[in-house]
């Protein structure tokens, strides 16, 4: 629960702003921005606890996978509302437009659709429901979905690609990390 | 009877109009009175900088739009200005550091008479038009601005371009002690635009000096800058050093870093998207709705004729 508040904090330091009036000449696109470069920490949050489990020696750490994984999703749809909603205002055609025609939206879709999923899937209830493996199996699709959020990132950068490259390596080590420990397991 | 001395090498285009005259002092004076703040203990350098901006005379001009002007705060600190970093609160924050005292504009190349001209030369070589233009940022956003300048065409008159001079190369500042964002190679620096020579001739294509009614703040490309207003904002350079006519078609900083994005033209154009996103419709900052852009940036009146014979796809 500690977690959960501290996950608020962006989200009310974005709400603190916007009644200072302080979000830019194009708030729009700042928390459009805001909001995905967030979901972008917490997936790497997210991703970083099995590591943390692991290196520290921490069993506890283990539920905090669902929770920071369920902030992702949060501030996830929120990006994407703020797209969908405010941005495009619904416009359905313009909206099929951009998702057939430009990369870097249809592979944010694609990541989001990929949270939607294991979001709807992160309950216990419905783990036992389908199965162990196959809900292991299942939620692996966080590899994939952060490839996919990383590549979406990287793509609409106009010039200063330093912000998603970071996000890139970091998710590479732990991504990385993850491929190294399994080999050394097999290997043993 | 009162004896009159005149001077048979002063011409009459020497003679300084009165507007002028009186700007200077104007000028003068409240630098004098901006720069005794400097004495105020708590004398913030942007207060101090805006200050000395000394409102200047203008006149009106038929090109203007009677669009909502968007608010001076949004057009001082949303901007778009790689040299002192690449958020869009960077050059608001960093442009201080530029110096503009003492700035010098080399106008050479395919030119009969060469020539540098300080700041006060500039702001006497023509009378100062109000030209309330649009500006359409490559990124889809958009505002309306009241420039100060005079047509680029009355510079480009002065020095005589030759008969070889086909295009218009335009140089940014470089030196990244005033400029820090130049230690990053996210472009290469200096800043490189350029027009072909009946653009740049255009009326609309304005060489321009202030805004609001007052010079140009460090963050919009003080203290001379270009502006096109029917291309993206990209093309219409900011802090020009030199300007120089030459035959062949200059190389942009934006079309060099990403041939495929940005072209050499870069017209507005609702019909040719970028290979990223759409531009169909822009953001009007400071509304909420996206409006739909408009080929030209709406001066097709005046600009379509340049481009009759063109594939603007291909051409873009």
């Amino acid at each position: 629960m500690f977690c959960v508040a501290l996950s608020c904090f962006p989200l009310l330091y974005l709400i603190f702003k916007g009644a200072n009036q302080d979000l830019t000449a194009n708030p729009i696109e700042y928390v459009s921005q805001f909001t995905g470069w967030w979901s972008l920490t917490f997936l790497i949050i997210t991703l970083s606890i099995t590591p943390a489990r692991k290196i520290f020696n921490q069993p506890r750490l283990f539920p905090l996978r669902r929770t920071f994984g369920l902030v992702t999703f949060s501030y996830a749809s929120l990006h994407m509302a703020m797209w969908a909603f405010v941005d495009q205002l619904l416009d359905v055609e313009a909206i099929f437009q951009d998702v057939t025609q430009r990369p870097f939206i249809y592979l944010g879709v694609g990541a989001y659709i990929g949270l939607t999923i294991l979001a709807l899937t992160s309950r216990w209830s419905i783990r036992r429901r389908i199965g162990e493996r196959s809900w292991e199996l299942l939620h692996r699709g966080i590899y994939v979905v952060s490839l996919l959020a990383a590549s979406h990132f990287f793509i609409l950068v106009k010039r200063d690609t330093t912000e998603p490259l970071l996000f890139c390596l970091v998710l590479l080590v732990l991504l990385g990390y993850r491929g190294v420990s399994k080999i050394l397991s097999m290997t043993r | 009877m009162a004896l009159r001395f005149s001077d048979p090498t002063v011409l009459p285009s020497d003679i300084t109009p009165e507007t002028v005259f009186n700007n200077r002092r104007r000028f003068i004076s409240a630098s004098f009175a901006s720069s005794s703040l400097i004495l105020l203990p708590n004398a913030r350098a942007d207060q101090v900088a805006n200050k000395s901006k000394a409102s200047l005379d203008f006149k009106e001009s038929e090109f203007s739009t009677d669009e909502e002007l968007t608010s001076k705060h949004d057009a001082t600190t949303y901007n778009n200005f790689y040299e002192f970093g690449t958020d869009k609160e960077d050059p608001v924050k960093h442009a201080h550091l530029m110096k503009t005292q003492g700035w010098q504009l080399s106008v050479e190349g395919e030119v009969h008479k060469p020539k540098i001209f300080d700041l006060d030369a500039l702001l006497q070589l023509a009378p100062l038009e109000e030209r309330v233009y649009r500006l359409r940022c490559v990124e889809a956003w958009s505002m309306v601005i009241p420039w100060l300048g005079f047509p680029l065409s009355s510079l480009l008159k002065m020095v005589e371009p030759t008969g070889n001079a086909k295009f218009v190369e335009f140089l940014s500042l470089h030196d990244p002690e005033q400029m820090p964002g130049q230690y990053y190679n996210v472009l290469d620096w200096p800043y490189i635009e350029g027009l072909r020579i009946d653009e740049a001739m255009n009326p609309l294509t304005l060489l321009t000096l202030g805004m609001y009614g007052h010079r140009l703040p460090n963050q919009n490309g003080a203290p001379v800058r270009l502006v096109t207003p029917w291309k993206y904002g990209f093309k219409s350079a900011k802090s020009i050093v030199k300007i120089k006519l030459v035959e062949k078609q200059p190389v942009s900083s934006w079309n060099k870093a990403s041939p495929n994005e940005y072209g050499f033209y870069s017209n507005v154009n609702p019909e040719v998207s970028h290979p990223r996103w759409s531009q169909r419709k822009e953001r009007r900052i400071g509304e909420f709705f996206k409006r739909d852009t408009i080929m030209f940036n709406g001066y097709g009146e005046w600009v379509s004729e340049l481009y009759r014979d063109m594939d603007l796809t291909k051409y873009f």
